[in-house]
């Protein structure tokens, strides 16, 4: 059974539709190649797997359990759609740092907000607790708890640490962690923003063309890092321009053409012997692009 | 001399009330304004912007006589407590100004920003709070200086309704007990007014080294 299933995704903004119905499925650890010309669609694809944008029709299966099902849509509140998404994580192709804080602390943002919420579910089940409590163990109780409560805090901190840190040291940039994006190169950023994505330890990490607004020098340091993430337990989307990275890393190809998937494949197959003719001419245009 | 610099400060005072007043009720006020002016429900969008046009385009001193002789609109008396009306006009006033600033610069925030803090699971109210505001902060520091600076000087106003002494009607009020020319009160307010107003822009512009570590 597929780990990732999404079914018949349409998605149109006002005349325009713009994803015709894509259906594709993805295998644990795999890493999923999208490919296609700009305004294909491939973009929109990855907004709605991220629930940036709902589509409007289709489903979405994650570890065989319905996750989402566009039939539904209009009764999805913000929260169950916030709670969805974080089986998604998205690199951005503009790197998207929040500026005002340190590389470290753009890691740890989320991460801690996250920690915090846990924390307060956790203390409202304790006070809870004490209301159940018969009154004279009352104090007691509290006391008891305050020092849970405290360990708890300590450790989500120490954790959320640790793990920043390790993501610095994956990604090759521990002495800029107390660094500000702006003090940093367009390669490094994207290097942060995908610290900042694995952080969440989302079940599939998806890659809006990461490296589309490098300097040429500077995307070879982002796909090393993307294809270093590789491995059995990491599910990833790369919508990419970069067809020998495509061909290098990924398991699956999908080839999207005005909305729909015209063609998909392994690499072998996709990029060896395209059967359609528009992957063809795609492929020899980004051929010639290079030479 | 002692005396007239006594009663100047006096009149400074409560220049100086009805200015930290107005600006510490109309900076939040404007903030909620703005929200009006971007709402997704369409009714409050245009209340909101037909209500900022109404006091954006009438005359301040004519919206602080309103406030005051408004009351009998409704068969009531005039508001006898005439440095809470002027207050009530400023506050209203400013938040409508303080409000299209405060668009402005949330509407100049990228795209990205929002979106980054959707992915990464964070509600609207953390993304508003934790990445969003103090970029527009940043941002909207140099506009905000001048409405602030001018707001110092429009406090003046508030001596048409009667009762409220603040630092051009304390000028007056020198001349009369000492019988001292009226020009050298007048022009010791210059000096409180450049002394402050002197104070107000070391103060935005210490904001803004503040805040120049980052860039947006």
């Amino acid at each position: 059974m597929a780990f990732l299933e999404v079914k018949n995704y349409r998605k149109r903004f006002g005349e325009n539709e713009v994803l015709k119905g894509i259906s594709f499925t993805l295998n644990k650890g795999e890493v999923l190649a999208v490919i296609g010309s700009s305004g294909g669609g491939k973009t929109t694809l990855l907004r709605c797997l991220n629930f940036l944008e709902i589509p409007d029709e289709g489903e979405l299966y994650l570890g065989g359990e319905k996750l989402f099902d566009a039939a539904e849509k209009l009764k999805i509140s913000n929260a169950r759609i916030r709670e969805k998404r974080l089986h998604f994580g998205l690199v951005f192709q503009q790197f998207n740092l929040f500026p005002q804080y340190t590389v470290f602390k753009n890691i740890t943002l989320a991460q801690a907000l996250l920690a915090r919420q846990e924390f307060s579910r956790k203390k409202a089940e304790f006070s809870a607790a004490r209301r159940g409590a018969p009154k004279e163990k009352r104090a007691q109780l509290k006391a008891e708890q305050k020092k849970i409560l405290a360990e708890i805090k300590a450790n989500q901190k120490a954790a959320i640490e640790q793990k920043t840190l390790a993501l610095l040291e994956r990604v090759g940039l521990s002495e800029k962690k107390d660094a500000y994006p702006h003090e940093l190169s367009g390669g490094q950023q994207q290097r942060v923003a995908i610290a900042r994505a694995l952080a969440l330890s989302t079940d599939i990490l998806c890659f809006d063309e990461p490296t589309s607004a490098l300097d040429p020098e500077l995307t070879g340091e982002v796909l090393k890092v993307i294809k270093g993430l590789k491995s059995s337990e990491s599910t990833m989307i790369v919508v990419t321009h970069e067809m020998d990275f495509a061909r290098g890393v990924a398991d699956h190809v999908v080839f999207i053409a005005d909305g729909q998937i015209e063609e998909e494949g392994t690499p072998e197959e996709v990029f060896g012997s395209p059967k359609s003719e528009k992957t063809q001419a795609f492929l020899r245009k980004s051929l010639e692009e290079l030479f | 001399m002692a005396e007239l610099l006594v009663q100047l400060a006096q009149g400074f005072l409560v220049t100086l009330e009805l200015f930290a007043l107005t600006l510490v009720l109309a900076l939040p006020l404007g903030l909620l304004f703005a929200f009006g002016l971007m709402s997704r429900f369409r009714p409050v969008r245009w209340v909101m912007k037909v209500f900022v046009w109404i006091i954006r385009g009438t005359p301040l001193m004519l919206q602080l006589f309103i406030v005051c002789y408004g009351p009998a609109l409704f068969g009531l008396s005039a508001i006898r407590n005439s440095f809470l009306a002027a207050v009530i006009a400023f506050v209203i006033n400013y938040a409508c100004y303080f409000a299209v600033i405060y668009r402005g610069g949330i509407e100049s925030i990228s795209k990205g920003q929002y979106e980054a803090g959707q992915v990464l699971g964070m509600t609207g109210a953390q993304i508003f709070s934790r990445i969003v505001l103090l970029q527009v902060i940043k941002r909207i520091l140099a506009p905000m200086s001048n409405e602030v600076i001018t707001l110092v000087k429009d406090t003046s106003l508030a001596n048409t309704l009667g009762g409220i002494v603040e630092i051009i009607a304390a000028t007056k009020e020198v001349t009369g007990a000492t019988g001292m020319p009226l020009i050298y009160p007048l022009l010791g307010a210059g000096v409180f007014f450049l002394a402050f107003i002197g104070l107000l822009t070391l103060l935005f512009g210490y904001l803004e080294k503040r805040l120049g570590y980052f860039k947006v």
